[in-house]
């Protein structure tokens, strides 16, 4: 009965696909990838320039330094002084941000499309012509210190996560936090900023996203114009990466002030970038959705409904990344419920994974999901901007959504149980409690019996 | 609507003069852009009442094969009546329950199709959203579902007791941070006697005493037709929009609007609220009562705002307190209008030493500002900015759809968005300056704070320059 669904969508996609406007790539000499998504339904540009540089990029003492330079890129360059380049883009209508993540540093600029020279204009400028002034580092630093506090140092569930991320990840560069560990950061110097700016923010390491109102006859002089004159430079490497082998099972027990306690647990699991049979992926992907792919999924149903274990917990596959993925499950159980039977119950869910095959109306209901997700996707520029950005910084194919519906409607329940057992495994997984101190434990027990 | 534009071109080309003085010829393309008329298409908005009395608001759009429908009734919390959460639970258990439908047959239905199904719960409000292809093989059965969702919800026994722990949970949660907590103080301060004043997510106190018969008695009287808008956007006809409409119309609890409330008034004199926490930062919340839907006044205090705080970088707030001292990583000011209400807030979080000079440093800001009002440079900068940024506002179908939901809530005229266009293009300094003196009393704005110590207020000398020759700033010592 339910199996017409995933033909009907599959059929309907092709259609949206066929209709949706068309993608443009070049490279510039200088070694610049430029991708141009054309998207007609309203007037409007997004300008997203992405460079390979990321918190996995930084020497175990510097963490924090790609993201303060992410925050130094807003502050002098040749030609403009600090703020204007916001103040620029705010003059005309637009809005402006960037993000760092352990894979790559990304800026961004939303305009209506009369503005896209400017945008362009001044993310070239900060390309060409970063100038770091130590005064102003100082003074930066201490609002990313700002940052930090009010993300993570007031918020015992973050601090949490940020020590479970520690043991999670051992030894690559996802174990420290983007934002940098607060007395490393503290320390952090002009001249670090200056020679990452130096070594990573070359034309041959940046992607140039153009996505919205513009046609690629109307783009390419206007990049060739502001970008092709930037010297190519040295683009620098990075190490392959290839799926690490099992850290072995890791426990940590936390005592945060919190009120309600939590459960995190983690499996090292392959990737896209890592997998070496890309089929993992899919089928990662697919019981990851099986297991919290909505208000129908086993979590919701089993834990949440049914055993009412939990006032709330997710499961998710992240195999979008340079190094291995992760396979996270989360959790805060309900008043009177152990952190010790939550976890029974999460790995009980792993374990039925492991041996009964998913049942065929779950899986087209995953399926359903996503086929219409990429429907919805295009409803936005800035995610069909991000979207590409992503895949090229980390050298995936850009019509992987256009692939991604018939690769996953090719995973059959056997191989979901296959990368169950073969990933979901004890010594790849890392687990933490975070609990509230012993006295203020007993007060919330009391509150619960009231 | 394009010529409303076209009036803006001389202001456009002032800015364009001062910026040139102070940059030299960079940006070389900003003449180019300063000339350039913004598009701001005009949304084609078709409305209409159905048989029951909702008003419905509609807007075509073949770009995508999806439709979005959202209900917003006047059901938020401002209708709670005492009970506190009450409008938040029924809310959220919707979806649980209706007639020969358990939870679990109500979620596959939607996510076997694709289909999206929310509901959301503010103070004037309560919204019920759904997303679905447009496909009719989609359509079809999701608006089934979603019918009989809303024509018979059961709120079912066990699903209340579930989702009030879960509800109490996250208010357990809310208590180990410090920006929740501080945020109920500011609000129950400044809207002291006022529905506005009580916690829309309810309180330990209230939650376990809330039953499932006041539940069915809040949805029957508040998300009934005569009290719900019906905004949609996407791929369907006039025909199909009106049919849909119908349906839900025919589907919802007979009745009629809920009575306006009264409106807030303001603080007339300064409130000092402080709440300690082991925090590293304190959260400062400044703010008062001191707008509303349907102010004439509306307009320049939103373009002076933008000015003030709400322009982001090109805002006095953060250009004075983040940029050029590193007090803060964001701090903002804005108005949120309110159907009998709303107010004006600044909010920002500091490291504590440096608390008692930030909060000094932002009152002597809003001080000047309210006495002086903007300069005819910020304002054209202002202008320029809010006309630029207008296609963003309506670019895809979910921005789209907050607006028909805000425009059919509040009573605004279908062109409000182009009627807004052109009185910000005839908005004074004068105006602005008047309006926020009408309206603001600075030395009446509450003062709402949670971190280890209270902050206390300095004086600020007018050398406001200060800090940017100060060098490294106080939190270094």
């Amino acid at each position: 009965m339910k199996k017409w669904i995933a033909g009907l969508c599959l059929a309907l996609w092709a259609g949206v696909a066929g209709a949706s406007a068309p993608t443009h790539s070049f490279t510039l000499d200088n070694g610049m990838k430029v991708i141009v998504r054309e998207d007609h339904r309203a007037p409007v540009v997004t300008v997203m320039v992405w460079f390979k540089a990321g918190s996995i990029d930084e020497a175990p003492f510097e963490t924090g330094l790609a993201h303060v330079l992410e925050h130094m890129m807003f502050k002098g360059t040749e030609h403009l002084g600090p703020g204007d380049f916001s103040r620029l883009v705010a003059r005309y209508g637009g809005s402006d941000n960037a993000f760092t993540s352990y894979d790559y540093t990304a800026y961004y600029q939303q305009y209506e499309a009369s503005r896209l020279p400017l945008a362009l204009e001044l993310e070239a400028e900060r390309l060409g012509s970063l100038q770091i002034d130590d005064e102003e580092f100082h003074r930066e630093l201490q609002v990313v210190l700002e940052e930090r506090r009010m993300r993570t140092d007031d918020n015992p569930n973050a601090l949490a996560w940020e020590k479970f991320q520690a043991i999670a990840r051992p030894g690559t560069g996802y174990a420290h936090p983007v934002i940098g560990w607060r007395s490393l950061l503290a320390q952090l110097q002009p001249e670090q900023a200056r020679s990452w700016y130096q070594r990573f923010y070359v034309p041959g390491n940046a992607t140039l996203v153009i996505a919205g109102d513009v046609s690629r006859e109307q783009v390419e002089p206007l990049v060739e114009r502001f970008f092709s004159d930037l010297p190519a430079g040295e683009t620098p490497p990075r190490p392959e990466q290839s799926v690490r082998p099992a850290a072995g099972e890791r426990r940590l027990a936390l005592t945060m002030p919190v009120k309600v306690p939590a459960l995190y647990m983690l499996y090292n699991v392959p990737s896209l970038v890592t997998a070496d049979n890309k089929q993992d992926f899919y089928a990662l992907t697919m019981l990851a959705g099986v297991l919290d792919g909505g208000m129908s999924a086993r979590i919701e149903t089993d834990l949440v409904r049914g055993q009412k274990l939990v006032a709330g917990a997710g499961a998710s596959y992240s195999g979008i990344q340079r190094g291995d993925g992760t396979f996270t499950l989360s959790a805060a159980p309900n008043p009177e419920v152990s952190l010790e039977e939550v976890e029974a119950a999460l790995r009980e869910q792993i374990v039925r994974l492991q041996t009964t095959l998913p049942d065929e109306s779950e899986m087209a209901r995953v399926r359903a999901g996503v086929l219409a997700g990429q429907v919805y996707e295009k409803d936005s520029v800035m995610g069909q901007a991000m979207e590409l950005g992503t895949l090229s910084t980390l050298g995936l194919n850009l019509d992987l959504s256009e692939t991604f519906a018939d690769e996953l409607a090719r995973v059959t329940p056997e191989e979901v149980q296959r990368v169950a057992r073969e990933w979901l495994v004890p010594e790849r997984l890392a687990v933490a409690y975070v609990t509230p101190p012993a006295e203020q434990q007993q007060r919330s027990t009391l509150e619960a019996t009231q | 609507m394009k010529r409303l534009i076209k009036g803006a071109l001389l202001p456009v080309l002032a800015v364009l003069l001062s910026a040139c003085q102070s940059m030299g010829a960079f940006p070389t393309t900003e003449a180019q852009v300063a000339a350039s008329e913004p598009q701001a298409p005009a949304l084609d908005i078709q409305s209409w009442q159905t048989a029951e009395g909702a008003r419905v608001l509609f807007v075509a759009s073949d770009a995508l094969p999806m439709l979005d429908v959202r209900l917003v009734m006047a059901a938020g919390s401002s209708r709670d009546n005492g009970v506190a959460g009450l409008s938040s639970l029924t809310s959220a258990l919707l979806g649980e329950g209706a007639a020969g439908l358990n939870v679990d047959d109500i979620s596959r239905g939607f996510e076997d199709h694709g289909a999206q199904f929310d509901v959301g719960s503010y103070r004037d409000m309560g919204v019920v959203e759904l997303r679905t292809l447009s496909d009719p093989e989609f359509r079809d059965p999701v608006l089934t579902l979603f019918n009989q969702v809303i024509a018979t919800p059961s709120f079912p026994q066990d699903a209340l007791d579930r989702i009030r722990t879960q509800m109490m949970q996250g208010l357990r949660m809310e208590q180990q941070v410090p920006g929740p907590q501080v945020k109920k103080a500011y609000m129950a301060t400044v809207f002291a006697g006022h529905p506005y004043g009580e916690p829309s997510d309810g309180t330990l106190a209230t939650l376990p005493a809330i039953t499932r018969e006041q539940l069915v008695e809040f949805y029957n009287t508040y998300y009934a037709a005569g009290n719900t808008v019906i905004a949609m956007v996407g791929d369907v006809s006039r025909e199909q929009a009106e049919q849909i409409a119908g349906q839900i119309s025919q589907s919802l609890p007979e009745g009629g609007a809920a009575p306006p409330q009264s409106r807030a008034q303001a603080l007339t004199e300064r409130k000092h609220e402080h709440i300690n926490f082991p925090s590293a930062q304190t959260h400062i919340l400044l703010g008062n009562q001191a707008t509303w839907r349907g102010n004439p006044d509306h307009v320049a205090l939103y373009v002076g705002n933008m000015v003030l705080g709400g322009g982001g970088f090109a805002s006095i707030l953060t250009d004075e307190v983040r940029q050029k001292r590193g007090y803060v990583y964001g701090i903002g000011s804005g108005f949120s209008a309110m159907a009998s209400g709303g107010p004006f807030q600044v909010s920002f979080k500091t490291a504590n030493e440096n608390a008692d000079d930030a909060l000094s440093l932002t009152l002597k800001l809003i001080d000047d500002f309210v006495e002086s009002g903007p300069t005819e440079t910020q304002l054209e900068e202002a202008r320029t900015s809010i006309l630029g940024s207008f296609a963003l506002g309506t670019a895809d179908n979910s921005d789209i759809i907050g607006q028909l939901g805000a425009i059919g809530f509040y009573d605004l005229p279908l062109d409000y968005l182009q009627w807004f266009n052109q009185q910000v293009q005839n908005v004074t300094t004068n105006d602005i300056r008047e309006a926020f003196q009408r309206h603001l009393v600075p030395a009446n704005l509450a003062i709402i704070s949670i971190g280890p110590q209270a902050p206390e207020v300095k004086a600020v000398g007018d050398d406001l320059q200060a800090g940017e020759q100060g060098g490294v700033v106080d939190g270094e010592k």
